[in-house]
């Protein structure tokens, strides 16, 4: 890409991305487009597919939870094209890096009600939490806990118990305890996580050593 | 057989003399066992078996005579054995329905005759026979048998040859062997009973509730309790019902009967006399057998149920199953503790006895709850330890100690012992004592929160994070404040997961952990329990975290938990107080106000959480030290300076602690920390008022401190807090702090501007003991100055202070007497104390165990001796009075010795009480204390000896009992009122010619002549005249030689 087009680039983005500077957003485009070239994509879009961003989280953010990993990747993807976009990459790393509170309580929101209708149900609950129990004697007791960990964690954060989540619910037991943020699963970088990664795309020592 | 059959067997309670064995699988038991015991007699114990009784048992029979056969004389209406003792009587008769049975042999016979029948035929047996060991053996056996020992047996067995008391022994013998057995048999019986609680039997109930309801597939139309109102601890039925051991009492209506009124209780569930409509009342009577549970009785009553159950069977075992398994464990022991808690129905009168027996021996088998801990972690962690490991890595489990912890408990306890008596602090008692652990009772109901908490417990030992994190702040919704959460957590085995959690890299799992250990640890046990898992090392280490909010919590928890003496040092020795003030350091650099606004918020709140937790520590001398030397008390001083209110609190309260060090007085001068203690003096907060009163109460006992509280002032706020008497604390406080301030004249003088003294008095009535000794201490400050004491005689403050003479508090009394003794220094209130008998009640107090008290009450005398009218008069009219103060110098302490010479030299003024304490021997008294360095006995000991010369001829005694010769000595000591007092002493005993020799020889005159040169008067004339005295008896011993 040449430099005109990045400068553009750079230019747009930097309207609706407050979090980051100009300077910032162009290493992150540099970056996105070296991890796109690495990536070795021949798509109609120019971007991240699925795997590739997968292979990102992995590696860059440390996440393995497949299931949410998947589910990152489509709040990242705002125009549900399948394809992470430059501008979408950057959207998202904002939120990702810096951030603030109720940024990141509405991804992770995004993140964890996926059917669209605004809210996340019990099954979609019991779907993200089906692996949070060590392996019991047996399935069956297993799913039963998993159901009796869901009915705990509705009656904590659903307060108009309508069965479901929303995003006021979430919201207000988020901002009662903030331990409840990622409730269902780890879908934010860790703090340490973070710093690495600054430093790797801003401190322009983009090596291969990502190991993708 | 005897005890067994009075104290398991469960009479009916139907008056004495006819009563009837009820009908109880207990009893039941009982009579098979004696049943199988008699019917094998005839074969093993031949020989006993031919043994006469000595009475006969008699009991009335259902036996028709036809069913006895060969070997008896059967006739329609009688039997007769045809074996027969020694005088032909037949040991076996019966004339309908009348039986007399007078041997094992024939018993054995009529067992094995009755058949079907036996049961019965025992039954009425053991019931006509109360006491059947007498009737068998005789009344002399039976008493035997309470003290019955080999020696006893064997010593009846060789005085009488007759073989027949051997049989007799044998017999008793097999009778005790057998009472023991049954004995062990009931209670194996009695353990297998069921007892049901109060929880399972809500859970039951709650189960079947749902169900039930209408169509044909639910297993009941409906089931509900009779009463809405739930006992706390989960019954329903009255209390006057309770203590029969019912629990609650439910209608069910299945759906092929009617409905049915069932009594729940402990011992199972029953059908009653059913609800009378009109009244609502219940018929409490039992109308059935006993169930073990619900379900196994409607089972049994409606076919319906049994069928439809089955069907459901497979939803419901499920979670039948868990409820079971949570069942069995606690069941044991919650007989035991239901048992103790509903004592005592009708039968059970009987019951308790063994009940008391069986307990001890399953306590011992069970160890309630260590073992139901055990049993339970054994389930959770077996199952899932391995893959959890594999999976996470995380939750390394903890390699406990092979000791158990109890016992590593008691080890550590032995050692620490031995620590504490060397490391003495100043406040540690009250919650050091550690509270024994009441395990046991709180199992006695479990409440419902106690199952959710367990359930929340097994996500956090089987969940990985995400479930982890759940069921923490799950567990935040509880009221973590209320004891039973708190042992809940404990009893389930939450807190080892709790700690273990600390142990992580999981942030959240820490701080949601931290969270709650913060709450429960509010309660002691929890503290300790804490402390024994070794979880304050952990909470230590997380204090170097980068997370801020994870610093706060460790420190809070600490804070919480370093209430005791065993936790401070975990704390210290883990290298946690030098971590503690580290966190002070966070929210330095902000000490103008101006910048207060722009720091960091959550800086200061590390530092508040880091000085709370100080706070808690530096109740230990050692962490006071450790404290000091980490840097803390400059961090603390600049903390001083904020403005912000919670954090104040624990950096006063820390400060003052540590007051109670020389060292940290020093340090507190030199941080110009008194100026911001006056400064938080005028706060609103009453807390902070108080702590900063404490810090100034424990500082000012120095002189310079004292100058710097007026300097800043510190002097009116103080006199101002006085006006506010609620908070007693605080008052006890402020109190405290004018008492130590007013040791400066300067001070005094301001208090009295302030008004502060009229305001004290006011206080002597109606404070609480700690308010007490210190507002007398003041006063008794300020009434060394003339102005005070009259202002306290005018503000009425001598009655209520020669009130308070009659009180037990040594310190309290220590001061009283102080204050009285300076308001004596006043002749117009000294006739007041004199008329509210203060004197005498000062006079009593000389026989106070307590050397200080007695010592200050002796002090305080001699100004009411001087000052009173007829103080002779007076003095002498204390029977045993003058007797008690010469054999106080007896004593061996210093103040109290230097105390009582100075009465005595007050007593003395008076020519016939100098003639009494003569007598009673207060010369050689004196003479015996005369080799001390203590320069202030040595003063008022030479004053009581100078008095006491006055007297007879005890100038002459006082050398004969080798008072002279140390009195010389005095005159080199450094202290002028020695020097005054030793002259006047020799002076006096000079009077005495073989005295003058001894100071002669002692070279007292070099001495007395430098005296003579000293500008103080008297001393001057004193000393003169001793030398004079001296000189005379020189002069005229050589008189004599050349004359």
């Amino acid at each position: 890409m040449d430099q005109k087009t990045l400068k553009k680039l750079v230019e747009s983005i930097s309207n609706t991305v407050k979090n980051f500077k100009k300077s910032e957003v162009e290493c992150l485009l540099i970056l996105f487009h070296s991890l796109v070239e690495r990536a070795n994509v021949r798509l109609n879009n120019f971007g991240l597919d699925r795997n590739a961003f997968r292979a990102i989280l992995h590696s860059i953010f440390g996440m393995t939870n497949d299931i949410l990993m998947n589910r990152v990747f489509f709040a990242f993807d705002k125009d549900n094209d399948n394809c992470i976009n430059a501008k979408e990459w950057v959207k998202g790393l904002s939120v990702f890096l810096r951030g603030t509170f109720e940024e990141k309580l509405k991804f992770c929101f995004e993140v964890y009600y996926l059917n669209g209708d605004g809210y996340i149900s019990r099954e979609e609950i019991f779907d993200m939490l089906k692996n949070s129990l060590c392996q019991q004697s047996s399935e069956e007791e297993s799913d039963e806990g998993i159901k009796e960990l869901v009915d705990i964690t509705l009656k904590k954060m659903d307060y108009d118990n309508d069965g479901k989540i929303s995003f006021a619910d979430f919201e207000k037991a988020v901002k009662e305890e903030r331990l409840l943020l990622e409730v269902f699963g780890p879908c934010l970088p860790e703090a340490e996580n973070c710093i690495d990664f600054e430093a790797l795309a801003f401190g322009h020592i983009l090596t291969s050593s990502f190991g993708m | 057989m005897g005890v067994a059959l009075t104290r398991s067997a469960q009479w009916s309670a139907a008056g004495y003399g006819t009563r009837t064995l009820e009908i109880t699988p207990l009893n039941e038991a009982i009579l098979k066992e004696i049943i199988v015991f008699v019917a094998s007699f005839i074969y093993k114990h031949p020989q006993e078996a031919k043994y006469v009784f000595v009475e006969p048992l008699e009991w009335k029979t259902n036996l028709d005579p036809s069913a006895f056969e060969s070997g008896y004389i059967v006739s329609e209406t009688t039997v007769k054995s045809e074996e027969v003792d020694k005088d032909g009587q037949p040991l076996l008769s019966v004339s309908v329905p009348h039986i007399r049975v007078r041997s094992f042999g024939q018993l054995s016979r009529l067992l094995l005759t009755a058949k079907d029948m036996k049961l019965k035929e025992a039954q009425a047996c053991i019931e006509a026979n109360r006491d059947p060991v007498t009737k068998i053996l005789g009344l002399d056996y039976n008493t035997m048998k309470e003290d019955t020992s080999v020696v006893n047996i064997l010593d009846k067995i060789t005085k009488d040859e007759d073989p027949e008391s051997e049989i007799k022994m044998k017999l008793g013998m097999l009778l005790k062997q057998l009472d023991l057995h049954l004995l062990n048999h009931s209670l194996k019986h009695i353990s297998l009973e069921i007892r049901l609680n109060p929880t399972i039997v809500k859970n039951d109930i709650e189960l079947l509730k749902h169900f039930s309801g209408k169509g044909e597939q639910t297993v009941l139309e409906s089931i509900d309790y009779t009463s809405d109102y739930e006992f706390s601890n989960g019954c329903r039925a009255p209390p006057w019902r309770q203590i029969h051991g019912e629990i609650c009492y439910v209608l069910v209506k299945p759906h092929d009967v009617e409905t049915l009124c069932i009594t729940c209780s402990a011992e199972g569930v029953f059908l009653n006399g059913g609800k009378t409509d009109d009244e609502g009342e219940i018929n409490y009577e039992r109308k059935s057998e006993i169930y073990k549970d619900l379900v196994t009785f409607l089972k049994e009553r409606s076919a319906k149920f049994s069928e439809n159950m089955s069907k459901q069977d497979v939803r419901f075992s499920g979670e039948w199953k868990k409820k079971e398994a949570l069942k069995e464990a606690p069941k044991k022991e919650e007989a035991a503790a239901l048992q103790k808690a509903l004592p005592a129905s009708g039968k059970s009168v009987l019951e308790k006895n063994y009940i008391n027996f069986g307990k001890s021996q399953m306590t011992k088998r069970l160890q309630p709850s260590l073992n139901w801990k055990a049993t339970f972690d054994f389930k959770d962690k077996g199952a899932s330890k391995d893959t959890q490991e594999e999976k996470h890595g995380r939750r390394l489990e903890r390699s406990g100690p092979p000791v158990s912890p109890r016992r590593s408990q008691l080890v550590r306890k032995s050692a620490e012992k031995i620590e504490e008596i060397i490391s003495e602090s100043s406040s540690e008692s009250e919650e050091d004592e550690e509270p024994p652990d009441h395990h046991q009772e709180a199992n006695a109901g479990l409440p419902s929160e106690y199952w959710q908490i367990q359930k929340l417990v097994k996500y956090l030992k089987g969940g990985n994070q995400t479930a982890t994190v759940i069921a923490l702040c799950s567990m935040q919704d509880f009221n973590l404040a209320q004891e039973t959460c708190q042992l809940a957590i404990r009893d389930v085995g939450g807190l080892e997961v709790l700690i273990n959690l600390l142990d992580t890299d999981e942030v959240k799992c820490k701080i949601g952990s931290l969270k709650i250990l913060k709450e429960i640890s509010h309660n002691p046990q929890i503290r300790r329990n804490i402390v024994d898992l070794g979880g304050l090392p952990i909470m230590v280490n997380i204090l170097d975290s980068p997370h801020k909010s994870l610093k706060c919590l460790a420190a809070e928890t600490i804070a919480n938990v370093a209430k005791f003496r065993r936790a401070r040092r975990a704390v210290r020795r883990h290298g946690g107080i030098t971590k503690l003030v580290a966190l002070l350091d966070c929210a330095q650099n902000s000490g103008e106000p101006s910048q207060s606004s722009l720091y960091d918020a959550r800086d200061v709140e590390v530092a508040r959480c880091g000085a709370l937790a100080l706070w808690s520590c530096s109740k230990s001398y050692e962490n006071k030290e450790a404290i000091r030397k980490a840097g803390g008390i400059p961090l603390l001083a600049g903390l001083l300076k904020t403005s912000h209110e919670n954090m104040l609190i624990p950096v006063v309260g820390t400060l003052q602690e540590c007051a109670s060090e020389e060292s940290y007085r020093t340090a507190i001068k030199a941080e110009r920390i008194i100026e911001n203690l006056v400064k938080n003096l005028n706060s609103e907060n009453e807390q902070l008022q108080e702590h900063c009163a404490m810090a100034i109460y424990q500082c000012a006992e120095d002189k310079e401190t004292r100058d710097l509280v007026r300097l800043h002032g510190g002097l009116k706020p103080l006199a101002s807090l006085l006006n506010n008497t609620d908070n007693k604390e605080r008052l006890a406080a402020v109190t405290g702090a004018i008492w130590k301030c007013s040791i400066s004249k300067e001070n005094v003088t301001k208090f009295r501007e302030y008004k502060a003294i009229e305001t004290l008095v006011g206080l002597l009535t109606d404070q609480p003991e700690e308010v007490l000794v210190n507002v007398v201490g003041a006063l008794g400050e300020c009434c060394q100055e003339y102005e005070n004491r009259v202002l306290v005689r005018k503000c009425g403050g001598i009655q209520p202070l020669v009130n308070l003479l009659i009180g037990i508090n040594q310190t309290l009394l220590v001061n009283v007497t102080k204050a009285v003794g300076a308001c004596a220094l006043e002749p117009e209130s000294m006739m007041i104390i004199d008329r509210l008998d203060g004197v005498r009640l000062l006079w009593s107090l000389l026989k106070n165990p307590h050397p200080d008290v007695k010592a200050s009450a002796a002090w305080a005398l001699c100004p009411c001796i001087q000052n009173a009218k007829d103080a002779g008069e007076m003095v002498r009219s204390f029977v045993g009075g003058l007797e008690l103060v010469v054999n106080l110098l007896r004593s061996d302490n210093k103040e109290v010795l230097a105390s009582v010479c100075a009465a005595i030299t007050n007593i003395a003024k008076d020519q016939e009480n100098l003639a009494v304490i003569t007598d009673h021997g207060v010369v050689p008294l004196l003479s015996k204390l005369a080799n001390t360095n203590n320069d202030k006995l040595r003063r008022h000991l030479a004053e009581a000896i100078s008095r006491c010369c006055m007297w007879g001829r005890n100038r002459a005694a006082f050398g004969e009992y080798k008072a002279v010769a140390p009195l010389v000595r005095y005159l080199k000591s450094n202290d002028t009122r020695v020097h005054q007092a030793t002259a006047q002493a020799l002076y006096q005993l000079s009077e005495d010619a073989d005295n003058c020799i001894t100071m002669h020889e002692n070279g007292a005159v070099k001495l007395l002549l430098d005296m003579v040169g000293s500008p103080d008067q008297d001393l001057q004339e004193a000393a003169a005249g001793c030398i004079y005295n001296i000189r005379k008896l020189a002069l005229a011993t050589e008189k004599a030689r050349y004359t």
